[in-house]
């Protein structure tokens, strides 16, 4: 689904990454690891055409990245990016009206149902700032699978979310992606949330500015000769 | 610790008076060795103010120099670090220095804050650079970073496209905007621009009165509120007003990543968001300068019919006689660039902000004062102009 090949990220003269080579199979839940700092966000920005890239291409679906037109794929930012003078629905409506002909009650009838997938049903009306962190990133979801996209690209989804709440929105994102058969690329150190729902992941390390593991979760996690990757992935217990 | 006997009868003691409890005495010992022993609880805002007086006890040379904490019962972190700092300086100078005698919290805090490697740095530090260099870094930074001349460009592209298809502008956006940039501002705009005739019909009365010519604070009034002052001071306030809470708004889109969000839903952030401001301002400036000028001239009419003893009547008909439509079309027409310069100023340092709220707070400044030059700017180009065109 998503093929980058000797991609080189950065700003000005810095390089943050470089000559990153990997592909994202189509339906996978693929995850972005790291430490802070490491790039992982940078990267994310570089995939979904907000960070120009220094070298190297990315392919989506055998194509660049839209520079125009209608997007092919959805985005939930960290913060959840909602458009705070907007209700929940407005902000799931705005890519349908600009990207459609539907008439209004289709709309409506498409924006409840996006809603009621990630659990606001009745809270069309409400504004961002009348909603808790966790229904934020709910929200965000559903404006991102407005146009029913067939990737979605999450950053850091659990990022100041209780435990509970996160683990609740790794269970939509897993259904969302067996039920959707969507392609999601998501960023996080969570190791819960790696668990839960990634396949596949690559690790990313600020100092090397490159990508020092690859494969599977469970795999890095026992069998990594690496000691950065084992220590990620088994972080030794805080002394009492 | 270790030694025998201090030689000295009376060795130096440093008690704080803030605190009995803390106090430090030096004892020199045989060998050229010697100890300061520490007693009581040593904390940072306690010692601090007496710690000069200690590193005065540590200063005489010493082949080996012991701080004793045996007496220490509390050691807070910032005198830990002072200790391990006066060990350091003793060693720098060429002494033996250690510290013994410390048990139980005190060990702990002096492992917490002495005993670990420094913790790495995941990027080295910048090196060092020269000031000329910094200045031209900033520089460049500056004009990259506020993007002028991209801002531009795409305002230009989304403008021609607003005339090609009318439709890709957020029109939705509209009314919100021109009743916030403009019926809410009324109230504000209306008393200024009133106090600004009344002002000016004070100053000219004084003045016109020693000749008789009081009637002629209808033309002074009408003819400077209606050409400048009023087009000026409703521009002043709108860049205040509209032209802050653009940026501001835009400002927190940009660093909550909610224009970001607009770019991934294929909307452009020009035509939904920056054009609609500018269509506000350039509407809502003309009609807010208008009630202005009504207003101001009222503002002269009440200074003249109680202090001049001129009718209603005549000074209005003085009014009418001096001011003419282009008076007041001059006025708006200026008015509908300072619009447009109020808004495309506010929306691209807003759109330009970087760094969280601090940043919001330094692209609202710069929207304000760059307005405020600007109209300034390019008020004077139209007055140059309307001279040499002899209006």
């Amino acid at each position: 689904m998503i093929e980058v090949e000797r991609l080189t990220v950065g700003y000005g003269d810095t390089v943050v990454l470089e000559n990153l080579d990997f592909a994202v199979p189509r339906g996978d839940v693929f995850a972005i690891l790291g430490g802070s700092g490491s790039g992982k966000s940078t990267l994310l920005r570089a995939l979904i055409g907000l960070e120009a890239t220094l070298h190297g291409t990315i392919r989506i679906a055998g194509a660049p990245p839209p520079r125009e037109g209608p997007p092919s794929y959805g985005v939930l930012f960290q913060s959840g990016a909602l458009f705070g003078s907007m209700t929940l629905a407005e902000n799931v409506e705005l890519a349908l009206a600009k990207w459609t002909k539907l008439d209004r009650n289709a709309i409506d009838t498409i924006v409840r149902s996006k809603l009621r997938l990630v659990g606001l049903e009745g809270f069309e009306n409400h504004l961002p700032a009348e909603i808790s962190g966790g229904m934020k990133k709910r929200a965000g979801i559903a404006r991102a699978l407005a146009l029913d996209p067939s990737l979605l690209f999450l950053d850091e989804p659990s990022a100041g979310l209780d435990p509970v709440t996160s683990a609740e929105l790794d269970d939509l994102i897993a259904t969302l992606n067996a039920s959707l058969g969507m392609t999601t690329v998501v960023v996080t150190h969570e190791l819960r949330s790696i668990f839960a729902i990634a396949r596949h992941c690559i690790m990313l390390d600020g100092r090397t500015r490159g990508i020092i593991a690859r494969g599977e979760p469970a795999a890095l996690r026992d069998g990594s000769p690496d000691p950065q990757v084992r220590a990620f992935f088994n972080p030794r217990p805080r002394a009492a | 610790m270790t030694g025998s006997r201090a030689a000295a009868d009376t060795p130096p003691r440093v008690t704080d008076t803030h605190d009995p409890g803390f106090r430090v005495e030096r004892v020199d010992l045989q060998d050229g060795r010697a100890a300061l022993r520490f007693g009581g609880q040593l904390r940072f805002r306690q010692c601090f103010a007496s710690w000069q007086s200690v590193r005065r006890l540590a200063r005489p040379p010493a082949a080996h120099l012991a701080f004793d904490l045996s007496g220490v019962d509390t050691l807070d972190g910032a005198a830990t670090a002072l200790l391990l700092e006066l060990r350091d300086e003793v060693v720098a100078a060429g002494g033996q220095a250690e510290i013994v005698g410390a048990h139980g919290g005190v060990r702990a805090m002096l492992d917490l804050y002495g005993s670990h490697p420094p913790r790495p740095s995941l990027h080295p530090p910048p090196a060092p650079i020269g000031v000329l260099d910094q200045i031209g870094r900033e520089a460049l930074a500056t004009l990259s970073e506020s993007h002028v001349l991209d801002f531009i460009g795409d305002v230009a592209v989304t403008a021609a496209k607003a005339v090609r298809a009318p439709l890709s502008v957020n029109w939705r956006e509209l009314p919100r905007l021109v009743e916030r940039a403009g019926a809410d501002s009324l109230p504000i705009v209306l008393v200024i621009n009133f106090l600004v005739g009344l002002v000016t019909a004070f100053q000219a009365a004084v003045q016109l009165r020693q000749f008789g010519a009081n009637i002629f604070v209808a033309d002074l009034v009408g003819l400077s509120v209606t050409r400048e002052l009023a087009p000026l001071m409703t521009a002043i306030i709108v860049a205040g007003r509209s032209g802050a809470a653009f940026s501001a708004e835009l400002g927190t889109m940009r660093v909550s990543e909610e224009i970001d969000a607009l770019r991934t839903l294929g909307l452009d952030p020009y035509g939904f968001l920056v054009f609609p401001r500018v269509i506000t301002l350039v509407l809502v400036l003309p009609l807010l300068t208008i009630l202005a000028d009504v207003i101001s001239i009222a503002g002269g009419l009440l200074v003249a019919m109680l202090g001049l003893d001129i009718t209603f009547n005549a000074y209005l008909l003085e009014t009418q006689k001096a001011v003419g439509l282009w008076d007041v079309f001059s006025g708006c027409l200026k008015t509908v660039f300072f619009g447009l310069n109020i808004a495309l100023i506010a929306c691209q340092r807003g759109l330009a902000a970087r760094g969280g709220a601090e940043g919001v707070g330094r692209a609202t400044t710069s929207a304000v004062v760059t307005s405020l030059f600007a109209i300034v700017i390019v008020d004077a180009l139209f007055t140059v102009l309307f001279n040499a065109f002899g209006r």
